[in-house]
């Protein structure tokens, strides 16, 4: 189970067909991620994505054609990418009527590893929030800690 | 990748078992690994591999007292995690707006076009409307495809 350190999502006033297409056709993902995305939407399918005079390896990790599309980034270099070595993006899309679709990404780090599953629910219900009360709380505590 | 906290600090704070500590040492500060230990569901062994992994990193520092060693957060660092995260949010934000405004215009585009089958490319000469359904004529035919 990914704890998503970043959630975020967008209602597109357009069907899922054509939000999915943009999100893995390679010529368009160049236009809203990176500069230059080398990068077969297959599951395993090994790319690159290259920002200005940076870039870094990703790979595919789940195609569900109009549904779901997720990868792995940021591992290191020469390691094969899996759960604790790099960070999950996952793009879910759900159709809101025809034309309408919500447009949810997730980018998780490391999985909720060696607990037992009893206390992976307790955690999950305390930390409801997740990773955006994480945030705010630290936001508040260094707000405070400087103001005071 | 601009946003990107360096690895050190973002591996230890995806972490969700490091994460519980981190939040005890922020709102409880100064204490023990034993206190700490007390305080959540996993082992004062496994307590201590994350304080070492959050003092490597910055996020926290040790001190003695008397014959404990006491825990505390370092606020420049935690400061610092927490504008890599909203950061990265942020980043998120402006790479989901963009896909909005991409698949919207496709979208206008590819029903547009759909329209203009209709009329046939008698450009200007809308209202032709002896024209729709006039599929053979549809020199608008590349465009036929923006709509799949």
């Amino acid at each position: 189970m990914a704890d998503p350190v970043i959630e975020r999502e967008v209602l597109i006033e357009a069907p899922v067909q054509v939000v999915w297409r943009t999100i893995t056709e390679p010529d368009r993902m160049s236009q809203w991620f990176a500069d230059r995305v080398d990068l077969v939407v297959e599951p395993g399918a090994h790319g690159y994505m290259q920002f200005g005079d940076q870039g870094g390896p990703v790979v595919v990790e789940m195609v569900d054609p109009l549904a779901r599309f997720s990868f792995r980034w940021n591992h290191p270099r020469d390691e094969e990418p899996v759960a604790g070595n790099s960070m999950l993006v996952e793009f879910t899309l759900t159709p809101e009527g025809d034309e309408r679709t919500r447009l949810r990404v997730t980018e998780s780090g490391h999985e909720l590893r060696d607990w037992p599953d009893a206390e992976k629910q307790r955690y999950t219900e305390d930390h409801q929030g997740g990773w955006a009360d994480f945030l705010d709380g630290l936001t508040n505590v260094v707000v405070e800690r400087q103001l005071g | 990748m601009t946003a990107q906290a360096d690895d050190e600090l973002w591996s230890a704070i995806a972490d969700p078992s490091r994460r519980r500590v981190l939040d005890l040492l922020v709102s409880h500060g100064d204490v023990s690994a034993s206190w700490l230990a007390g305080h959540v569901p996993f082992s004062r062994q496994a307590v201590s591999k994350h304080l070492v992994v959050l003092e490597q990193a910055g996020l926290i520092s040790r001190r003695k007292q008397g014959r404990e060693v006491l825990f505390q957060v370092d606020d420049g660092r935690l400061d610092q995690a927490a504008r890599a995260m909203a950061d990265l949010a942020a980043q998120w934000d402006r790479r989901l707006a963009t896909i909005k405004r991409l698949a919207e215009a496709a979208h206008v585009e590819a029903t547009g076009h759909v329209e203009a089958t209709g009329h046939g490319e008698a450009t200007g000469h809308v209202g032709a409307t002896g024209h729709v359904g006039a599929t053979g004529h549809v020199g608008a035919t590349g465009h036929v495809e923006a709509t799949r």
